[in-house]
């Protein structure tokens, strides 16, 4: 069994391979949601069985940053969902692995993203739905901080705290940048702890590249389903791991190149 | 050929959305697992009803409040837990607002998601033209994966509703606000990807949906006293569009005309006439409302005003029984 740090770097090293293979993709937004990908799936946050990915007790995940596809697919690939070496053929004609997730192909892909300010609302349907079944799943949904300039995103923040749906885990990939640059400088959102505050929900704020301080806090979380939904605002760097690609807006949707991609895996280290 | 409703039962008067809330609690009577997601508009809808009509019944009923584009991934979520989601709010809202909801949430992961908004086309009247939704049909057609009813009356869209249930993926039923005649018998049963008869004739065949099945009736009515015998079909499935019955229809009668509550843009005309293009080139009109926006009136005086009304069928089967043998 790996070290959580490995699989850190090994999801990485998939990421930068992956999107260079590809020639397109979003790198840096991956990159940033890496370590919370490891703690859900890798670091026993949420119940979940690769070899049937439709199990009826698992916790159900929404990445409804759609665009970090190359994150969960690695990350999907490295659980046991499907072979590591579908990976390299993101985004072309044939593959299962789409240039944003297709629920109809990808095991453990519960329903197509990739509109952004969908994602919180179907988890927030989904939750509902768990709790007229009378069950407790957790569901789990992954957004972007620049995702929260999308009006639909507040819609359903108002729908889950009406709904007190304290088993829906909102987490925020806050890595501050999104295509146009800054996320406070294009049209901020911030504070987004204040706003999901504002609106009833319990927020927790965390270093969300410390895989050991994200199960910690999501898992407090899971174990405190009555009441309120959760907002884990998780404090990222965009293209976390990469010297070049961190905290640079242009690694937004850019696949690095054959050099980059080497000077890249370089830096993350041996597999 | 359907069983049309009797002089008694076209007497009454009920608008399609009536069947909405009444049919879904049938339906979860009847065992099936039934939710449905509003916003603010439960009681326009009658989806209220569905909530009121068993205590067990009010934890299914969901709103939203004024949050459409929530209100389509609420119910994408519930689907996703095993349940058959139905959407309320004004067609306008419930498929113009949330068409990216629909595409890239409901009909992408094809979802057990049924929207059934209501008030669509002219029969919103009063409200006027932010209101009066005259393109559901060309939007909700275009998605892969979606089908499309437009029911003509409350037995058949109660019908249509039933059929929106017992059908798998994304289904779009098209109700309005206006009380409107009744044309079929009551349990009247429909198919997805049928059109009916309602009307036998030889001349010209006009495919209608929607309250226009009313108005093909008595303008095939007026046609016969005049010598014109007119069939009517009934495309209330107009996705996937029944095209053996439309084109064998169109053969043997030689001149087709088409009749909606709806922009002529991409809606019923426009999908026969893809048909007809291909298969049968007979002549055809298209009864519909011109590339334009509604407007405040009743809907009985709309009907007149934007030429969709019994007359107007009547003026477009003569053209069409004119164009005979030109094209």
């Amino acid at each position: 069994m790996q070290d959580n740090q490995a699989q850190a770097r090994q999801i990485r090293r998939d990421i930068v391979e992956m999107v260079s293979e590809a020639g397109s993709g979003h790198p840096g937004g991956s990159l940033s949601a890496t370590d919370i990908l490891v703690a859900l799936y890798m670091n026993g946050v949420m119940a979940h069985d690769p070899q049937n990915p439709k199990w009826e007790g698992r916790d159900w995940f929404f990445l409804t940053k759609g665009h970090a596809a190359p994150a969960l697919y690695a990350t999907l690939a490295r659980a046991g969902y499907f072979p590591v070496e579908e990976l390299k053929t993101l985004r072309k004609l044939g593959s299962r692995l789409q240039g944003h997730p297709d629920s109809s192909m990808v095991p453990g892909v519960e329903v197509g993203t990739g509109s952004l300010g969908q994602g919180l609302s179907i988890a927030a349907g989904a939750a509902c739905g768990l709790r007229l079944e009378g069950k407790d799943n957790t569901v789990f949904a992954l957004m972007g901080d620049g995702e929260c300039e999308e009006g639909q995103v507040w819609e359903a923040a108002m729908f889950a705290a009406h709904q007190k749906l304290g088993h829906l885990i909102a987490i925020v990939d806050h890595n501050g940048l999104q295509i146009d640059g800054k996320v406070t400088e294009v049209c901020s959102p911030e504070s987004l702890s204040d706003k999901f505050s504002a609106f009833g929900w319990r927020v927790v704020e965390v270093d969300g590249h410390d895989i050991d301080a994200l199960t910690e806090v999501l898992s407090a979380c899971k174990a405190q389903p009555d009441g309120a939904p959760w907002a884990v605002i998780a404090q990222t760097v965009k293209g976390k791991g990469v010297s070049f690609m961190e905290n640079q807006a242009g690694w937004h949707g850019k696949a690095p190149n054959a050099e980059q991609c080497a000077q890249a895996l370089a830096e993350l280290g041996e597999e | 050929m359907v069983k049309l409703a009797s002089a008694e039962q076209r007497a009454q008067k009920k608008a399609t959305r009536a069947a909405l809330g009444a049919t879904l609690a049938e339906l979860a009577d009847a065992g099936l697992p039934v939710v449905a997601v509003d916003a603010d508009l439960s009681g326009s809808t009658t989806m209220g009803k569905f909530g009121a009509a068993k205590p067990e019944y009010a934890e299914r009923l969901f709103n939203c409040g004024i949050a459409e584009q929530n209100m389509i991934d609420v119910a994408a979520g519930l689907s996703l837990a095993g349940n058959i989601a139905f959407t309320g709010s004004f067609a306008v809202f419930g498929t113009g607002r949330t068409y990216d909801q629909i595409r890239n949430t409901v009909c992408y992961s094809n979802l057990n998601v049924k929207i059934t908004p209501t008030h669509a086309g002219v029969s919103v009247g009063p409200d006027g033209g932010s209101h009066q939704m005259l393109e559901d049909v060309a939007l909700m057609r275009a998605l892969p994966r979606m089908r499309v009813f437009v029911p003509a009356d409350y037995p058949s869209a109660v019908a249509a509703i039933k059929l929106a249930a017992e059908t798998p993926g994304p289904v779009y039923v098209r109700m309005g606000r206006a009380a409107v005649p009744c044309v079929y018998d009551d349990g009247v049963q429909l198919e997805c990807g049928k059109a009916y008869v309602v009307r036998e004739g030889t001349d010209v065949t006009i495919v209608a949906n929607g309250v226009e099945i009313r108005e093909a009736l008595l303008a095939a009515e007026s046609l016969a006293e005049q010598g014109i015998s007119a069939e009517v079909l009934d495309a209330f499935c107009v996705k996937p569009l029944d095209e053996e019955t439309i084109l064998a229809s169109a053969a043997k009668t030689g001149c087709v005309v088409t009749a909606e509550e709806h922009s002529r843009i991409g809606g019923l005309g426009a999908a026969v006439a893809e048909a007809l293009v291909r298969n049968c080139l007979v002549p055809m009109e298209m009864v519909a409302v011109d590339d334009r926006f509604g407007k405040s009136g009743e809907f009985e005086e709309l009907l007149s005003y934007f030429s969709i009304d019994a007359a107007a069928i009547e003026d477009a089967v003569k053209k069409a029984i004119s164009r005979k043998g030109l094209c």
